[in-house]
């Protein structure tokens, strides 16, 4: 048994078991964690291939960049969100198990059939110069077209992202500091002129997107920044009313 | 060790990123299952590389790298702005059409 069967046999076990367990995960973090793992043993059989450059590249590319983008995401959309587990189809999940199978069977049996590989020619041939020699050389004479259409497409990337991820600022924040002032003390009522209450001001959660209480155990609207309304950030404010407080109102109607 | 092991590693993680593409609801999950599939391809393309002693195979899996970025990118912009609208990330109400 060579050292490199023992790599294989202790690490595929492992990689398959981490992508059926990345099926079975209801957090999308824990998946995410499952298939940096299949990705860094997939960076070690690269390796064990003779294909340095790529085993290094799929470290870096995926588990560095690939898998922080996916975090990244899960951070906007809310670490916490998981799967509804309700079948809007019936019987997908069955059928797509069954199909799976059926499919996996017949690429394996189209191996099989192939012929086993035990004369492979190997890349001790093809790395003599070094393994990153030997592929930029492919990468700037046969395949350099390729290349640079593959640079255009990440640039058309790069800027497709951004015209996705780009928002209009509110009217709020493009009118000035002056008429702010302005609309502040000469508007309809100075009430708020001293500024608005804060928010969070609350024991169980200090967070910004809770409603102040006011001292009757109400909370106020006033209290949250109108960005958070426009987004549709905001906690449910009748939900932090205080139960059993005496209200103002009915007190002084006694 | 006989290098066609490979490609049976890679059918079966290729098999389980497509039953995760169909199955799962969450749109995150649903990429990161088609980053696996890129992945055993990937592996299929390495492994060609050694059994034919031919560096092509590996220029090819360093391609499909590229473009798999290109796509991680413009896909969770896309899951990010149909968040932003719709306030969830599943595949299922995203069904405008179907009504």
């Amino acid at each position: 048994m060579t050292g490199e069967s023992i790599l294989f046999w202790v690490l595929a076990p492992l990689a398959v078991a981490a992508s059926v367990a990345m099926l079975f995960m209801k957090k999308a973090v824990h998946s995410a964690i499952l298939l940096a793992w299949v990705m860094i043993t997939l960076a070690i059989f690269y390796i064990a291939l003779e294909a340095p450059f790529l085993g290094i590249v799929q470290i870096v590319v995926y588990t560095g960049a690939v898998m922080m983008l996916f975090l990244f995401i899960l951070m906007l959309v809310g670490v916490d969100s998981s799967d509804s587990l309700v079948e809007k189809i019936k019987g997908l999940r069955p059928v797509a198990i069954f199909t799976a199978l059926g499919f996996s069977s017949a690429l394996i049996a189209f191996i099989a059939r192939a012929g086993s590989a035990d004369q492979a020619i190997g890349l001790a041939a093809a790395n003599q110069n070094g393994n990153v020699q030997g592929l930029a050389r492919y990468l700037f004479s046969d395949y350099v077209w390729a290349f640079e259409v593959i640079s255009a497409l990440l640039i058309t990337a790069a800027l497709g992202a951004m015209v996705l991820a780009h928002s209009e600022k509110s009217e709020v924040a493009r009118t000035s500091q002056r008429a702010r002032s302005i609309a502040r003390f000469r508007g309809k009522s100075i009430a708020t002129a001293a500024g608005l209450p804060g928010s969070g001001v609350y024991a169980r959660n200090n967070a910004v997107d809770l409603p102040a209480l006011l001292p009757d155990g109400k909370p106020s609207d006033l209290s949250i920044a109108e960005v958070l309304h426009r987004r549709g950030d905001v906690q449910e404010t009748k939900s932090y009313a205080l139960e059993g407080l005496p209200q103002i109102d009915e007190e002084g109607k006694k | 060790m006989n290098p066609t092991n490979y490609l049976y590693l890679s059918a079966i993680l290729f098999s389980i990123g497509a039953v995760g593409v169909v199955v799962r609801r969450n749109a995150i999950v649903v990429f990161m299952c088609i980053e696996l599939m890129l992945n055993a391809a990937n592996l299929a393309f390495v492994t060609f590389a050694k059994i034919n002693g031919n560096l092509e195979g590996q220029v090819i899996a360093f391609f499909t790298m590229v473009v798999a970025a290109c796509e991680v990118v413009v896909g969770l912009a896309i899951i990010v702005t149909i968040f932003r609208s719709r306030r969830s990330a599943s595949v299922d109400d995203a069904s405008l059409l179907s009504r």
